[in-house]
């Protein structure tokens, strides 16, 4: 099994990923240049955090244009499992692969801070390694982490067991004061209607040793690679 | 009453960033984008809206000052930047 990394320019959190698969997690993984083309020798591809093309327009309207999205959006409607954090979760969002957008946080304030996110099933090939209704600790680093979708989209996620992360107290209790910048219904992260593409605010690749705060992200990871 | 429509932008040969980058993906990556002609694109150049309402007392002249005070002192920055603006007079 093979993870793919994709880097466009302004993509800055590759090397932390690489880093987890590679020495944390024990897997094999490689860079994905935006200009590629190919992506058939890949199992999982990563669209990691940073502020691709400076985030102008919008947040990651440019590189959805990169020539490597027309390869993952065919990839993700074959089945693959593609996993997008943070700015990956905003180009995936551009790009169709997933409903709805990210706002600016409704404090207007950059947040850069550790959240507690509830794992609101273990079904789906990200979260097999956890128990439903789990609490992770995660960090989150972003502008526009706001969740904004119309009613009939939020409603189709929730009927369709698509919100897959929503932000909580220590506790678990999904409660406005968990809530760092506005999502509705306090999301953190959602699925395709396949349930093969997620995107997530929290980094969970910052959260994959003790020594650094929290190894609670260490299960995603794990569940792409079939771990329990 | 009256609104102000206000278009702010660069000054000519002051670095557009945003304006390069986007003009920069037309070129690299058409595809998806245009369906043809990319390359009789020659410039693009980035601005800001604002649309700033007054109420009922305030007449034409006052609003025209007005506007002409909130873009000299704070909408832009005359170093870098330009304005234009219409007044529209609109039923509420």
């Amino acid at each position: 099994m093979k993870f793919g990394i994709v880097v466009f320019p302004g993509s800055n959190c590759e090397h932390d990923n690489y880093y987890v698969l590679n020495k944390v997690v024990g897997a094999k993984v490689e860079y994905i240049w935006h200009k590629e083309t190919a992506l058939n020798f890949f199992d999982v591809i990563i669209l990691p955090g940073g502020f691709t093309y400076g985030d102008y327009l919008r947040v990651g309207a440019v590189a959805r244009f990169s020539p490597v999205m027309k390869e993952v959006v065919k990839f993700a409607n074959s089945g693959g499992p593609v996993l997008g954090i943070c700015n990956g979760f905003q180009i995936l969002l551009e790009a169709g692969l997933l409903p709805g957008s990210l706002i600016t946080n409704d404090h207007l304030r950059f947040r850069c801070q550790d959240v507690y996110i509830k794992v609101v099933n273990n079904k789906s090939c990200f979260t097999k390694c956890y128990e439903t209704n789990q609490v992770l600790k995660m960090p989150i680093a972003h502008y526009s982490g706001n969740y904004f979708a119309d009613k009939e989209t939020i409603e189709n996620l929730e009927r369709e067991d698509r919100i897959l992360f929503q932000y909580c107290s220590s506790d678990g209790d999904v409660v406005p004061e968990a809530n760092p910048n506005g999502s509705m219904l306090n999301i953190a992260g959602i699925l395709n209607e396949k349930k093969n593409v997620l995107g997530m605010m929290p980094h969970p690749e910052r959260a994959a040793e003790k020594i650094l705060g929290s190894e609670d992200g260490l299960g995603i990871f794990n569940s792409l690679l079939g771990k329990n | 009453m009256w609104i102000a429509k206000v278009i702010v932008s660069y000054k000519t040969g002051i670095l557009d960033p945003e304006a390069k980058t986007i003009h920069n993906a037309l070129i690299s990556f058409p595809e998806g984008i245009l369906s043809e002609g990319y390359q009789y694109i020659s410039k693009i150049e980035t601005g800001k809206y604002f649309q700033i309402s007054f109420d009922d007392s305030v007449n034409r002249e006052k609003a025209e000052e007005l506007t002409k005070q909130a873009c000299d002192k704070l909408l832009t920055n005359p170093v870098i930047q330009k304005y234009k603006f219409q007044l529209e007079e609109v039923s509420k």
